[in-house]
């Protein structure tokens, strides 16, 4: 157990959570975390869905990498993320329809996702499937974290509720605070991302000369 | 004709890939550093998005959901994500072959495109305006309006990402904040084109 949870292993997990994050620093998989994020809820399904993804496709890929010839390691690494999404697309379909309606094809897009192309090259061709397992689950909840973060920022103020529920209460409304409606436009998601962005790199300001 | 004409407008412009849908996102954001490059991209996925489509869209309609009795629609990923990877691997060698300069120019963008969630979600779009009713502007009922769609919505992505490098290459004169510069600041931009571009959403033809 302890050689499973050794400090490199773990420094595989929390690294894309924080200085080495898909979205701000790896700028991987943009498109998908400014389309889903008008509201929280697609938002959370999108990011576990996205994380349960790269999690599977990393191990199956590690597991067998070995025997991919190198020259259509693409197409078979395509093939693999193709079948994962359409089993996560089912089970979507059956469980949450409300919600992969809203999806519409950023489900289907999760196959040309940047961070799964990303992990699989430059990660799980290279490394055992637990190793791949933790970096997959790092990415996929680093991915998610700011989607959820970008979601609720836009629904809070886009149309003053959280997954629905109102949270603005209405007594804000009469003394004449208005919604936001540039919130749940696809440009504000740009330019939140931005000055999110911004704001953890200056976090990171020190991490990163290093 | 009518139909074409207002379905290819509207995919340059109302339903611009990078503006409404944020599809191609990333190499939009890793390529658009200078304007030439950014145009060789732009032209390559066009000429991508003008093969898939058409071929996706048979594959769609006479193979998919076109034999009687079978719904084969839930194989639609795999497909799609097949035909671009193929296609893309196809242009690649014969572009080497018969054009290198081309293929020098072009070189590292190709093998790119294919993970670019542009061409997918390009046909994943046209696998659902299938269904649309007839009269909608975006619908798409025949080999030509899925070719006149493929066309535009390349159209529009090139316009995109060559306005884009246009302002990035101004934006290296300007001093921006450190912890803005680079990405940060690239972001902002896009956003504020996409706002500008938000203006056309009205239009009808």
């Amino acid at each position: 157990m302890s050689k499973l949870l050794s400090k490199e292993n773990k420094g595989v997990f929390l690294a894309p959570l924080n200085i080495d994050n898909p979205i701000a620093v790896q700028v991987l998989g943009i498109c998908s975390a400014l389309a889903v994020t008008a509201q929280l809820e697609p938002a959370i399904v999108m990011g576990f869905s996205v994380t349960v993804i790269v999690a599977m496709a990393n191990v199956i890929i590690s597991l067998i990498r070995k025997t991919i010839p190198n020259r259509i390691r693409i197409i078979i690494q395509l093939v693999v993320v193709a079948a994962l999404v359409t089993i996560v697309s089912m089970v979507l379909k059956a469980f949450a329809y409300d919600v992969s309606v809203q999806l519409s094809v950023y489900v289907g897009l999760i196959i040309t996702n940047c961070i799964l192309m990303g992990r699989l090259e430059a990660f799980a061709m290279s490394n055992g499937p637990w190793p791949s397992l933790l970096d997959g689950i790092g990415n996929g909840l680093g991915y998610a974290y700011i989607l959820v973060i970008v979601g609720a920022v836009r629904e809070l103020f886009g149309s003053g509720t959280l997954l629905g529920i109102r949270i603005i209460p209405n007594v804000a409304y009469e003394c004449g605070y208005e919604n936001n409606g540039m919130m749940t436009m696809p440009a504000m998601a740009l330019i939140l991302l931005g000055c999110f962005i911004a704001t953890l790199r200056y976090l990171n300001r020190d991490k990163e000369r290093k | 004709m009518e139909h074409a004409l207002s379905l290819f407008v509207r995919s340059i412009f109302v339903d611009n890939m990078i503006f409404a849908s944020f599809l191609g996102m990333c190499s939009y954001l890793a390529v658009s550093k200078n304007v030439k490059t950014s145009f060789g991209l732009g032209i390559a996925v066009i000429f991508v998005l003008l093969v898939t489509v058409p071929i996706n869209y048979l594959l769609q309609t006479k193979v998919l959901t076109g034999i009687e009795g079978v719904d084969l629609s839930y194989l639609s990923f795999i497909l799609f994500i097949a035909v671009i990877a193929g296609i893309v691997q196809l242009v690649e060698m014969i572009v080497e072959r018969f054009s290198p300069s081309l293929y020098a120019a072009l070189g590292i963008f190709l093998p790119l495109i294919a993970v670019n969630c542009a061409i997918m979600g390009a046909s994943l779009f046209m696998q659902q305006r299938i269904e649309m009713s007839p009269e909608s502007s975006q619908f798409i009922g025949s080999i030509g309006d899925a070719i006149v769609y493929a066309l535009g919505s390349g159209f529009g992505w090139l316009l995109a990402i060559v306005g884009l490098a246009a302002i990035r290459e101004k934006m290296t004169y300007t001093n921006v904040p450190k912890p803005f510069q680079g990405l940060g600041i690239t972001f902002i931009v896009v956003g504020l084109m996409a706002m500008a571009f938000m203006c056309f959403s009205g239009l009808k033809i």
